[in-house]
């Protein structure tokens, strides 16, 4: 597998860290529900069979945290693109 | 027909025509009382515990391809119950047990063969730490020897001790651990489970559950409608899948696990050995295959294959602890989807939906707890009560906090 970084083109997986999904958003922690939503945002996942957004980090080149769009049954990259807070 | 030397004789002699088929090849009918998705080792030893343990016998295992297709044939085959937290080791322990007894209760050859798990230990706080794992083995009756650096040379007089970087200290080993014959488990149990009446349905994918008022009443299947008033997801790695079908999110990541095995060689490793400083574990097939692997590939894969970094990683921890296989070359290698849970232990527990029951969370260690899996999931399901030696697997442990982390990695499943 290789990642297409937007600092350093295509490189060896061997580079990268991964750090799971990237959909969980961390809820506020004053809501009246909080707790319930931490549990649902530390411990649950949708886990598809399917295309997934994902955070790597490029911890051996640009160190960069990337979101990449990559299909869990093939492991094709769809698209990568820079981690930016907020989106 | 009861497999014994008598058979054996009597259908030599007979042309070995008269061997009867081992299961059936069933259709499905309109109704069970119990329907089991998942034909690998679990979800067959959950209906052979139901019928033989609980006298249900309306059972339907529903299979979407061949059984024993999934990871029941993708592991390599290791069998232990050296466990530290008590809510595995309780567990495993018992799974233990009935693999030493599995041959007789199946009438079936599994090849179980307790020819000893050693884990080696590579520095003082290391020893410390298998010692104390050690101690809660022998309080939970699994038995476990803490073996010194001379000890262990005399068992593994082949392993590199004077290593610089990874040198051996000693092993904790479990005498009673070993391997077993993969597929021969997921046939005996087929066969035990189709004797007591169930229906063994391959090539029969779920596509739904047929849920109404927050309880189960069947499944949608490839083949038609079953309905059902209990229905157990034993799925593995597609588990969130299936729950994804009845709504429901899990505490778990699907990833691919890699496993390796090199041409056949003469008998060179007589025990199951890990290395302490890396993970690789290696044990040598009855073929003479050496059968060894190593950690998860790390990101979310529902592939069924891994990549190269990975097997480097397994073969530089195979070359720092025995030199001597680096010139046996690899056979094959492939991948296992494996259900990877965010404490690294099971759940065996009934979910929201009425009459749905859930096995799963296996991670990379599923197919030693086969038996223990189908006794206590079998428990379950007929006495809607957790079996004590799996009470601890509950699904809402995370949510409590009651969470069983071996590893004490916290909620990352690619570092359990």
């Amino acid at each position: 597998m290789r990642i297409g970084c937007p600092h350093c083109g295509a490189r060896d997986l061997r580079e990268f860290m991964y750090r799971g999904d990237s959909a969980p958003e961390r809820p506020d922690p004053e809501a009246v529900d909080a707790l319930e939503r931490f549990t649902t945002y530390v411990y649950l996942r949708d886990n598809p069979a399917a295309p997934h957004r994902e955070f790597w980090y490029h911890s051996a080149g640009c160190q960069s945290w990337l979101v990449v769009e990559r299909d869990t049954r093939t492991h094709e990259i769809r698209t990568v693109r820079l981690c930016q807070v907020g989106t | 027909m009861r497999y014994s030397g008598w058979a054996l004789a009597w259908n030599a002699i007979t042309g070995q025509k008269n061997w009867p088929t081992v299961w059936r090849h069933a259709s499905p009918k309109d109704a069970y009382d119990v329907v089991i998705i998942g034909g690998g080792g679990h979800g067959l030893a959950t209906a052979y515990y139901l019928a033989k343990e609980h006298g249900i016998n309306d059972i339907a295992v529903l299979e979407k391809s061949w059984i024993g297709s999934g990871n029941a044939g993708r592991n390599t085959t290791i069998i232990r119950s050296n466990y530290l937290l008590a809510g595995n080791e309780r567990f495993y322990e018992w799974s233990m047990k009935l693999w030493e007894g599995l041959e007789q209760e199946l009438n079936y050859n599994t090849m179980v063969s307790q020819r000893g798990v050693i884990n080696i230990y590579h520095s003082d706080a290391q020893r410390d730490a298998f010692a104390r794992r050690g101690n809660s083995m022998r309080l939970h009756g699994a038995g476990g020897k803490l073996l010194d650096r001379e000890q262990t040379r005399l068992l593994l007089p082949y392993l590199d001790f004077e290593n610089a970087r990874f040198p051996i200290h000693g092993a904790l080993m479990q005498p009673r651990g070993g391997t077993a014959r993969h597929d021969a488990v997921v046939w005996g149990y087929a066969r035990g489970a189709d004797k007591r009446g169930v229906d063994i349905v391959e090539d029969c994918e779920v596509t739904g559950f047929l849920i109404s008022k927050k309880r189960v009443t069947g499944v949608e299947t490839s083949r038609g409608a079953i309905r059902a008033s209990k229905v157990a997801v034993v799925v593995a790695g597609s588990s969130s899948r299936l729950a994804a079908m009845a709504g429901l999110r899990l505490p778990i990541e699907s990833h691919v696990l890699q496993a390796f095995v090199s041409e056949g060689v003469k008998p060179v490793i007589n025990h199951v050995i890990t290395f302490g400083a890396g993970h690789f574990y290696i044990s040598q097939s009855d073929k003479g295959g050496l059968v060894f692997g190593g950690d998860i590939d790390g990101y979310n894969s529902y592939a069924q294959r891994g990549n190269l970094p990975t097997l480097e990683d397994v073969c530089e921890g195979g070359m720092a602890l025995m030199p001597k296989i680096g010139r046996v070359r690899i056979l094959r290698s492939w991948g296992g989807v494996v259900d990877m849970s965010m404490d690294g232990s099971p759940i065996i527990d009934m979910t929201p939906i009425q009459g749905l029951y859930l096995s799963a969370g296996w991670c990379y260690g599923g197919f030693k707890a086969t038996p223990a899996s189908g006794w206590c999931l079998a428990h379950l399901i007929a006495r809607d009560e957790p079996h004590p030696a799996a009470a601890a697997f509950r699904l809402d442990r995370f949510a409590s906090g009651r969470l069983i982390d071996e590893r004490g990695a916290g909620a990352q499943p690619n570092l359990h």
